[in-house]
């Protein structure tokens, strides 16, 4: 389970996270390495945007700049995955995966784990927490964010 | 729509053709069905990006001259009825004059859509999904439901209802894969999990095979062997920033279906009181629930009541709906098994024939974008 070091939330073998051949979103992987959680904001109007893109949606200033944000959230929507849908999770599961929105970043939207008991009742509008799971040892290395209830 | 065809349904993996041989197969048979010459066709249109090409499928049937080949962009199975409309549009801009819409899906040759493949990294849109375990089409749709279930207040009975009416209705259909396989309450309530609030049997099979339909200009539709259908309607899209990933749409508890289907409704200038049978697309029975909604059947905190399997069943439901047992039992062919079903019903020619059959809509897609749909009538609605 989450928490100790060397410790994931899911077993390893799942696609391992980078950005695109355009860097689109080097800004977020990177931040998440660092412990940091980047999203976009357009400098011009103040627009919230998460994915990434190369344009604000709404004033259509390009190359929106990242800023750091707290990992806080509440929970807009979860599911319990049972049916394995790939090698990696075989023997594994069920597990829980939940959507986060974050109202102090325009309520944009991340979907994550919620490590812990997978039985355990979910409550939309729940408050929660993320932490950094990183995965040093990994080729590429990569880190995720994960959700803890508050 | 003058001829319709499909090869033998298959579990995924046995089908003893090749995917290629089986559009082949199945564009021969609309042909046939229709009474045309297959060198007559001068334009092939489909979606999915479907292996099976146009221009290589022109070759091997010796057609003449191929004057259009079109392919909808993106969605998957949300490009069912796209696919249709854009070989009318192809016909009635005068481009083509002969079109067949066809889509071929050889799972066990080339992929399950259930399975992740086997790859070692990932970006895009999928990098924010698949590490955390949000890999294969139920997980990625399942927040969705468990979403619009929470804000309208929808029951697990709702998404049942839906997955017994397709199975009740395949057991009249020989062509459907689970033909001599129903399903009840109980085998529903007590079968596994895939990812909550999805049940085995809220999702749709995985299979091979092939269909096509041929179509030409209206005021030809007469000239050919079988009764036609007529396309009344048509409309694709999807609303404000539907694609905002991860998850990220506005309208995010949505079938996507917010604007296309009023335009559908304004294009045929037709209401949901008018529409006597719905085929609609089930990747899982709770984007049926949301489409259906979307379409105005019914209102969302009026699915429950609605959604019941009586209200649902040919001949005389309320609403009758997948009346070949569509993705979950007939076949999944991508949905376009929807279509063929829902030419038959114009025709009056399904196993589940419905009491008002003569305006029949299709559905495809829901959750995804572009989405897209298709209202069809026979003669007497024109």
């Amino acid at each position: 389970m989450s928490g100790s070091e060397n410790s994931f939330h899911l077993p390893e073998g799942l696609p391992i996270p980078t950005a695109e051949p355009d860097r689109l979103s080097a800004p977020y992987w990177e931040g998440l390495r660092q412990g940091r959680l980047l999203v976009q904001r357009c400098s011009g109007c103040g627009t919230w945007q998460f994915g990434p893109e190369w344009i604000c949606h709404r004033c259509h200033a390009f190359d929106p700049d990242w800023v750091e944000i707290a990992p806080r959230g509440r929970i807009f929507s979860w599911e319990r995955v049972w049916h394995p849908s790939h090698p990696a999770l075989r023997q594994h599961g069920p597990y829980l995966a939940v959507l986060v929105e974050l109202p102090h970043a325009g309520g944009i939207r991340m979907v994550g784990n919620l490590p812990g008991d997978p039985m355990q009742e979910v409550a939309i509008g729940a408050d929660v927490v993320g932490s950094f799971e990183h995965h040093p040892g990994s080729d590429p290395p990569y880190s995720l964010l994960q959700w803890h209830r508050r | 729509m003058i001829g319709i065809g499909e090869t033998e349904y298959y579990r995924h993996g046995t089908s003893p053709d090749p995917e290629f041989k089986l559009a082949l197969k199945a564009i021969l048979a609309a042909c046939e069905d229709a009474g045309i010459d297959p060198r007559e066709l001068d334009g092939f249109s489909s979606y999915g990006d479907d292996r099976s090409e146009a221009s290589r499928l022109a070759a091997a049937l010796g057609i003449r001259q191929l004057r259009t080949a079109t392919m909808q962009w993106g969605g998957g199975g949300g490009g069912c009825c796209a696919a249709v409309a854009n070989a009318a549009a192809s016909i009635v801009a005068g481009l083509a004059d002969c079109v067949v819409v066809f889509r071929s899906l050889a799972q066990g040759q080339h992929g399950r859509f259930g399975q992740a493949a086997n790859i070692d990294t990932i970006s895009g849109e999928r990098a924010y999904l698949m590490p955390y375990g949000v890999l294969a089409p139920p997980q990625r749709f399942a927040m969705r439901v468990r979403r619009f279930m929470h804000e309208h207040g929808v029951r697990q009975e709702a998404l049942r209802a839906i997955a017994l009416a397709s199975y009740h209705h395949a057991q009249a259909n020989r062509r459907a894969v689970m033909y001599g396989r129903p399903l009840d309450p109980e085998k529903y309530d007590t079968s596994r999990w895939i990812t909550e609030p999805f049940h085995l049997y809220d999702c749709c099979m995985e299979n091979d095979g092939a269909a096509a339909i041929v179509l030409v200009a209206a005021d030809r539709a007469g000239e050919f062997r079988s009764r036609p259908a007529y396309l009344l309607g048509a409309a694709v899209g999807s609303g404000y920033r539907a694609r905002a990933v991860p998850h990220n749409a506005p309208q995010y508890a949505s079938a996507s279906f917010d604007t296309v289907a009023a335009d559908l409704y304004r294009m045929a200038r037709l209401g949901p009181a008018d529409v006597g049978v719905v085929q609609c697309y089930e990747n899982f029975t709770g984007g049926v629930v949301m489409a259906l909604a979307e379409h105005d059947f019914f209102a969302p905190g009026e699915a429950n009541d609605f959604l019941t399997l009586e209200n649902l069943l040919a001949p005389s439901g309320r609403l009758p709906l997948n009346t070949s047992g569509g993705n979950l039992a007939e076949c999944y062919m991508h949905g376009f098994e929807l279509v063929l079903e829902a030419v038959r019903q114009v025709r009056g020619t399904s196993v589940n024939l419905a009491e008002r059959k003569d305006v029949a809509m299709v559905i495809g897609g829901p959750m995804v974008t572009p989405v897209s749909n298709l209202l069809l009538g026979s003669e007497a609605t024109l």
